[in-house]
């Protein structure tokens, strides 16, 4: 009995176990904090070819700052708002936390958003899509860098509504996320003269997509809105072609990223309208950080993977030039520089925290088009960033209209 | 157009085919949960992790040694089965006797550990398995596209959930298999290799969800967690059917299914927990299930 209940005991412990590599820094360290999803569905987004990318930025720094070494730590929110913020605390009480890069989750990052000002570490949002980061749930200290549901609704749905897909019906993961997403795209189809149609609200992580595709298909719409992410974005897009959705109507990913598109198959995405805010084949600064991620990681990296890059470096730009790791003074020196590196050219940080910069709108190639692996996308249009992140809209404190 | 509550008939039979194919992957793995329960008394949490770990097979199976979809069919079930076997004997073996519950913590500790392996091995993200040749296209039924893969996972599974039936109801190595759970010592006493019998139920069992495992791989992207939020749904079929009755398990999968199907047109919103509010009721007004002996 007694070694049926140890048993028992040491499953649910390795179970439960957490997946904490935290390093002990010493109170002259530059910390940096990764808190992100490295074992759920959004783990092959971020995870840990983000924490790759992260070493990646710190080591072509050099690895010190102002004379200081720079260490990193790093944990699994597990998508759970909870866990994140309580970590988060922890590491700014006990380990002298500097910085935090982290997301892939709204709710994850609101949470998280409101530690950081409060113990005044700036947050550097990246993979979690709600705008709603940089208005109603601004802080100080929160920069949103990547992509957020405004600037992906802008891409997809401006584009396609241009070239001709007037009526749209949406597929909307019944969720926060999934609504934003939905509105944001309605709005940009109704601004360019478009109609929206009507919209399935589908169960998040729902097992059988092909009902609520042929509600789509009655409706008579041209495009097929995808307002979901991760698993049922490729589960959903896998159905509409096997039912045939794709030959009547144009699918338009509102949020997919290459990790989703190298996982169908080209057979499968061919023809998909999606927005990004990196590529690796865009140009050669691009290409030449996609060649040694890719031979660490034997994969080219996601947008969010290469933000984790871009962000970690502006930041120790900022503190060397400010000379010192208090979190106002680089908080100052981030919003009045502009930022230039393999991820962005000429992008700077607005007063409520959002990164504006380029956005890319793709078409996924065919099979024919495509000519070495990854060779996923071709560019439809290079949204400027004024375009892509839209104006201020007031509801954030720091930054009225 | 006909038209029954406003919904027109030509979308009613669309979606009561789909709701038949869903209902099929149901029935298959409630029935493997149906035997499993009803032989051993286990409650088999790991049963997703299981059907996960078939379409992983199929898919590894594809990339490492070309075996085909229609190799993979066989294989990765008695694969798998090898492996629920090998854990029936290692571990379940010495919770005989005690309460479900440690059983259920065991399986479930047992989940977690397969659905995180996957996860190490094959990333988060998902892989594409490509629909058999055979099986591509679809047909137009007049009312409805239907590809033909998904006819087919109707057909499988009608022919798999018969003939467990009627292995299990009607032969003699089910009459077995029954004594072993009414009186396992007796059985024993005739000479019955008992405990390879027990294993055997369980290695079953996990074979049938590693059938479905391989059937769904062409119609989803296979990801490690692809059966954690299938299983939930599946145990609300068993508990509906009545556990552990193999004919409640089958029937009530197939109903569920179209049920569910139907719930898709009139209100997306509940597709989801539509099985869940269904087993509240039979559990209030038939506590041992639809098919189940009080």
């Amino acid at each position: 009995m007694k070694r049926k209940t140890l048993a028992i005991a040491t499953t649910m412990a390795l179970a439960l176990m957490a997946n904490v590599r935290a390093a002990h820094a010493a109170t002259n360290d530059v910390v940096i904090g990764d808190i992100d999803d490295l074992s759920g569905n959004y783990a092959d987004v971020a995870g840990a070819g983000a924490i790759e990318a992260m070493n990646m930025a710190i080591a072509d720094f050099g690895g010190t700052v102002l004379g200081r070494k720079i260490v990193t730590l790093v944990t699994d929110h597990q998508n759970k708002p909870d866990i994140g913020a309580s970590k988060l605390r922890a590491w700014a009480d006990q380990n002298g936390l500097n910085m935090l890069l982290g997301g892939s989750n709204t709710g994850v990052s609101i949470a998280m958003a409101k530690v950081a000002a409060a113990k005044k570490i700036p947050f550097f949002a990246i993979g979690a899509g709600g705008s709603s980061l940089t208005n109603e749930d601004c802080t100080a200290y929160t920069i949103h860098y990547v992509y957020d549901t405004t600037s992906l609704a802008n891409g997809t749905a401006t584009t396609i509504v241009k070239n001709g897909g007037k009526s749209w019906f949406y597929l909307t993961a019944d969720y926060a996320f999934g609504a934003q997403l939905q509105t944001a795209a309605s709005k940009v189809v109704e601004a360019n003269g478009g109609k929206n149609v009507g919209a399935v609200r589908v169960p998040l992580g729902a097992s059988d997509f092909s009902s609520f595709l042929l509600q789509a298909q009655g409706s008579g719409a041209q495009v097929l809105g995808l307002a979901n992410a991760g698993e049922d974005f490729s589960n959903s897009l896998k159905a509409a072609n096997e039912f045939g959705i794709t030959s009547t109507m144009k699918p338009a990913a509102l949020l997919a990223f290459i990790t989703n598109i190298h996982s169908l198959g080209l057979q499968t995405a061919q023809g998909l309208y999606l927005t990004t805010a990196f590529y690796w084949d865009l140009n050669e600064d691009t290409r030449a950080f996609g060649k040694r991620y890719f031979a660490k990681m034997k994969r080219e990296p996601t947008m969010d993977q290469a933000g984790y890059y871009s962000a970690t470096l502006t930041y120790l730009k900022a503190v060397k030039a400010v000379g010192t790791t208090d979190s106002d003074k680089v908080m100052a020196e981030l919003k009045r520089t502009k930022i230039d590196d393999i991820f962005v050219k000429g992008g700077y940080i607005r007063a409520d925290g959002v990164m504006v910069h380029d956005m890319y709108v793709m078409q996924v190639k065919s099979p024919g088009e495509s000519r070495y692996p990854w060779d996923y996308y071709k560019l439809v249009k290079q949204m400027k960033g004024a375009e892509a992140f839209g104006p201020i809209t007031g509801l954030c404190p720091l930054a009225p209209k | 157009m006909t038209a029954v509550f406003g919904i027109p008939v030509t979308v009613l039979l669309g979606q009561l085919m789909l709701g038949l194919v869903n209902g099929s992957f149901y029935a298959l793995l409630s029935l493997g949960l149906a035997v499993i329960f009803g032989l051993m008394g286990i409650v088999n949490f790991a049963h997703g992790a299981f059907y996960a770990l078939g379409a992983f097979v199929a898919l590894f199976g594809a990339a490492q040694f070309g075996i085909n979809y229609w190799e993979a069919l066989v294989l990765a079930p008695l694969a798998v089965g090898l492996i629920g076997v090998v854990a029936e004997r290692l571990f379940l073996r010495r919770l005989h006797g005690l309460d479900p519950l440690y059983g259920l913590l065991m399986t479930f500790g047992l989940a977690l550990v397969i659905e995180g392996l996957l996860h190490q091995a094959f990333g988060s993200s998902g892989q594409s398995y490509p629909v058999p040749h055979a099986l591509m296209g679809a047909v137009n039924l007049g009312f409805m596209i239907l590809p033909i893969y998904r006819a087919w996972v109707i057909v499988v599974s009608v022919v798999v959930c018969g003939t467990t039936w009627f292995v299990i109801e009607r032969t003699r190595l089910g009459a077995t298999l029954r004594a072993a759970k009414e009186n396992a010592p007796l059985l024993q006493a005739f000479g019955v290799n008992v405990p390879f019998l027990v294993a055997a139920t369980y290695g079953g069992g996990v074979a049938l969800a590693a059938l479905a495992g391989v059937l769904s791989a062409p119609i989803i992207l296979v990801t490690p967690a692809m059966g954690s939020s299938l299983v939930i749904v599946v145990f609300a079929v068993v508990v509906i059917g009545g556990m552990g009755s193999i004919l409640g398990a089958v029937v009530s999968g197939l109903a569920l299914g179209v049920i569910e199907g139907f719930t898709k047109i009139i209100y997306p919103e509940a597709s989801n927990i539509v099985v869940f509010v269904i087993m509240a009721l039979v559990l209030v007004l038939r506590p041992a299930g639809l098919f189940g002996k009080e």
